[in-house]
């Protein structure tokens, strides 16, 4: 048994409003630079829709994952070592830039520049790929905002699979989720396994995935390999840059950006133990439905004595065990069982899981639209399909989608009883497996959901592994090449290609704080 | 033989490959951000596949072409029974296919790259230079083959071999063996001995990375950075 920790992360759709709050202050601390305009580390799609980069989920076209070899091994889709190392010369499964969007700005000086006309002046989008004026704007990270574009597009979304999607069409039976998106930060990465000159890693400590960026020497295989399609690659700085969960603040404790500032405090981050011996086993299971089992299986229980005894022997500092045993991850993602990875078919083994979103199905149970079948309505009557929902969370498999739906009514039927008519009834459990109490923690941790109950992270022990007397005075966060905070001085080796257009006034203000 | 023919064919390749070894180690060391294949790819496909495809085979089959052929020493030629006049055939027919296939996919990759408002745009004075400089050495490769046409015997072939392999085992008397050279041959030897000159300051330090990136090949697909 070889334990590991990792910080992962769920995100609560049942309360998700979609209000990109976490895609735009990512982008404001992460992604405002040359290059990765178009890149969006979260980004928040509205689903049925095809997503960003155009149809990402389709595996069969951007052949992303994993695939189970007739032997039982695991492959990447796009192929095995020798042809993905023949592939280095033209990715024939690499997105172009348009399937993401074109990178764009406004000619916003023409609005105070323009001589006198008959017609208002526009501001016209202009290409920050060419610096020229484009006729149209064509894509984006929400295009497809609360059902924008019509339903024939949209319904090419890849979850419609098994469903009879055309009814969906009409408006009285349409419906809609947020799906916010990031780096999955998986157990079993395809990126890290496509790298063809291994620069990107998983942290032990942490399992955060990252990009080593001096290594990295833009063979852009990673980008195709990725599933769920949340690697970019850098067109100034010709190197792939990805989610990176945030590693300083979580080092220091902190919660990720996109989880601090989520306004519907649908965001949780907590540690999960697991065995690291057991990944590969538990991708490769055959059945595709059983994989959301078998990831359940590798993580292990942080109040078993003998993992306890295990964990520290093999070095895992105790305030991460504390940590790991209050867990809100692990309480939804294990004990309530009311969280699911995101494409388990990809055989990831991803570790940003999600609470499938409820509220439609609550508010026809109360319209007293739907006829009740014991605790939940029957699937056919739901406003949301339970296949959708299970072709997003666990390949196709209904059931535990079900049980975590009837979980969070039980909670809300139990809960409402208790507020508004004051009276605490246990029947309204029953057929059920929750008890009071467990029902009174979920309340606490899924709908108050306080700060404190939403992150619990435990701050790295760097002093056990660095010297940090001879780290003094020494650089500190940097994209690449050591020290050179932030400004690339021309040198005999070229200088960093910039964007035409956008971010050369930020340049010039960065240098001249610089003091350059 | 005068001085300048010295300096370029006796002294020069010795400061080519200086600057190439230790360019590329300081570059490695000191500048690895800027270390990498530089793909345009996401920008514009274009003719990228096909003209990426050929042009790579070419040149690395030109490449070990001129390895294999150049350094072998004569005698194991002679010992494997392999006619000079057959050697310089096959060395003017490999080169040729390789040289074409090269060729074609360069100016596939040129006509791409300048053709496109997006890449045009984004290429540096250096992106240019480096695709220039090829087809140049890349035109004079192939026009060497009419020269050695004229005459079969294989005699100048060995000679031009004597030159590299006079170089690489440092005799100092190099360049004496080829002051009879075609000025075709002269000119070809200064543009690919000037490409390890430019090669630490380009996009071709990638070169290196891509015959590292063969280690790929036995890795396993897991890596997992341990706590320093």
């Amino acid at each position: 048994m070889k334990i590991r920790a990792q910080i992962g992360m769920v995100l609560n759709l049942d309360k998700c409003i979609g209000c990109h709050t976490c895609s735009v202050t990512c982008k404001n601390v992460w992604t405002s630079r040359d290059g990765v305009e178009y890149a969006w580390f979260n980004n928040v799609e509205t689903k049925p829709g095809i997503g960003y980069p155009k149809d990402w989920e389709n595996q069969d076209k951007w052949q992303g994952g994993w695939v189970r070899k007739p032997n039982g091994k695991l492959e990447p889709r796009q192929g095995g070592r020798l042809k993905i190392l023949a592939n280095v010369f033209a990715n024939p499964n690499l997105p172009a830039i348009d399937e993401y969007y074109e990178p764009f700005t406004y000619d916003y000086e023409h609005l105070q520049n323009a001589p006198e006309m008959i017609t208002p002046p526009t501001a016209r989008p202009v290409s920050v790929l060419t610096g020229k004026k484009m006729d149209k704007i064509e894509w984006g990270p929400n295009w497809e905002d609360d059902l924008g574009g019509e339903f024939s597009k949209r319904s090419k979304d890849a979850l419609f699979e098994g469903i009879q999607k055309e009814m969906y069409s009409a408006f009285e039976n349409t419906f809609m989720m947020y799906l916010p998106r990031l780096c999955e930060h998986c157990l079993n990465p395809a990126c890290v396994a496509s790298c063809p000159s291994g620069s990107i890693y998983k942290r032990e400590d942490d399992g955060i995935v990252l990009i080593d960026q001096d290594k990295c020497r833009g063979w852009r295989m990673c980008v195709s390999g990725c599933p769920y399609k949340k690697i970019y690659y850098n067109w100034t700085t010709g190197k792939a840059e990805k989610c990176i969960f945030c590693y300083p603040r979580i080092e220091a404790g902190q919660p990720t950006v996109c989880s601090e500032t989520c306004v519907g405090r649908i965001r949780y981050l907590g540690v999960l133990l697991y065995d690291a011996d057991k990944i590969e086993a538990a991708a490769s299971v055959e059945d595709p439905k059983s994989l959301y089992e078998a990831q359940l299986g590798v993580f292990l229980d942080p109040n078993a004595p003998e993992v306890i005894a295990e964990a520290k022997k093999q070095g895992i500092p105790d305030a991460w065990l504390t940590a790991a045993q209050n867990s809100p991850v692990y309480k939804m993602a294990m004990e309530w069982k009311v969280a699911f990875p995101l494409h388990p078919e990809y055989r990831t083994l991803p570790m940003v899981w999600y609470i499938p979103p409820l509220s439609p199905i609550q508010s026809a149970l109360e319209n007293g639209l739907v006829g009740e079948n014991g605790i939940i309505p029957d699937v056919k009557d739901l406003r949301i399909p339970i296949q959708y929902l299970a072709n997003l969370l666990t390949a196709g498999k209904e059931e535990p989608v079900v049980k975590a739906l009837e979980t969070m009514v039980a909670m809300r039927r139990y809960m409402r009883k208790k507020s508004v008519e004051k009276v605490v009834d246990e029947s309204t459990l029953k057929g059920t497996h929750l008890k009071a109490a467990q029902v009174e923690e979920m309340y606490q941790v899924m709908a108050i959901a306080n700060y404190e109950d939403r992150f619990v992270i435990p701050s790295s022990h760097k002093e056990m592994v660095e010297n940090t007397f001879e780290d003094k005075a020494s650089c500190g966060f940097t994209f690449g090449n050591g020290c050179s905070g932030g400004v690339s001085e021309p040198s005999l080796f070229g200088k960093k290609k910039a964007s035409p257009i956008v971010f050369h006034d930020m340049r010039r203000d960065r240098k001249a704080n610089a003091g350059g | 033989m005068d001085y300048l023919h010295q300096f370029v064919f006796g002294i020069y390749p010795y400061i080519a490959l200086a600057i190439f070894l230790l360019g590329s180690l300081m570059r490695f060391e000191r500048e690895q951000y800027s270390w990498k294949s530089e793909s345009s790819q996401l920008l514009h496909r274009g003719s990228l596949r096909l003209g990426n495809i050929l042009f790579h085979l070419g040149i690395i089959g030109l490449f070990f072409g001129h390895l294999v052929g150049l350094l072998t020493p004569v005698a194991v030629w002679d010992a494997l029974g392999v006619s000079h006049s057959f050697k310089q055939g096959f060395a003017m027919t490999m080169g040729g296919i390789m040289g074409t296939l090269c060729l074609i996919g360069l100016l596939l990759l040129l006509s791409r790259r300048l053709g496109n408002d997006r890449l045009a745009a984004n290429t540096t004075w250096r992106d240019k230079l480096v695709l220039l400089w090829i087809l140049a050495t890349l035109v004079l490769g192939l026009s060497t083959i009419f020269v050695s046409a004229q005459h079969m015997d294989g005699h100048e072939m060995v000679l031009l071999m004597t030159w590299a392999q006079h170089v690489v085992t440092f005799r100092g008397d190099a360049a004496q063996f080829i002051v009879d050279a075609s000025p075709v041959f002269k000119a070809h030897l200064f543009m690919g001995m000037s490409l390890f000159v430019i090669f630490p300051f380009t996009r071709l330090v990638h070169v290196w990375s891509g015959f590292g990136a063969v280690t790929y090949l036995g890795r396993s697909w897991q890596l997992v950075r341990p706590r320093r």
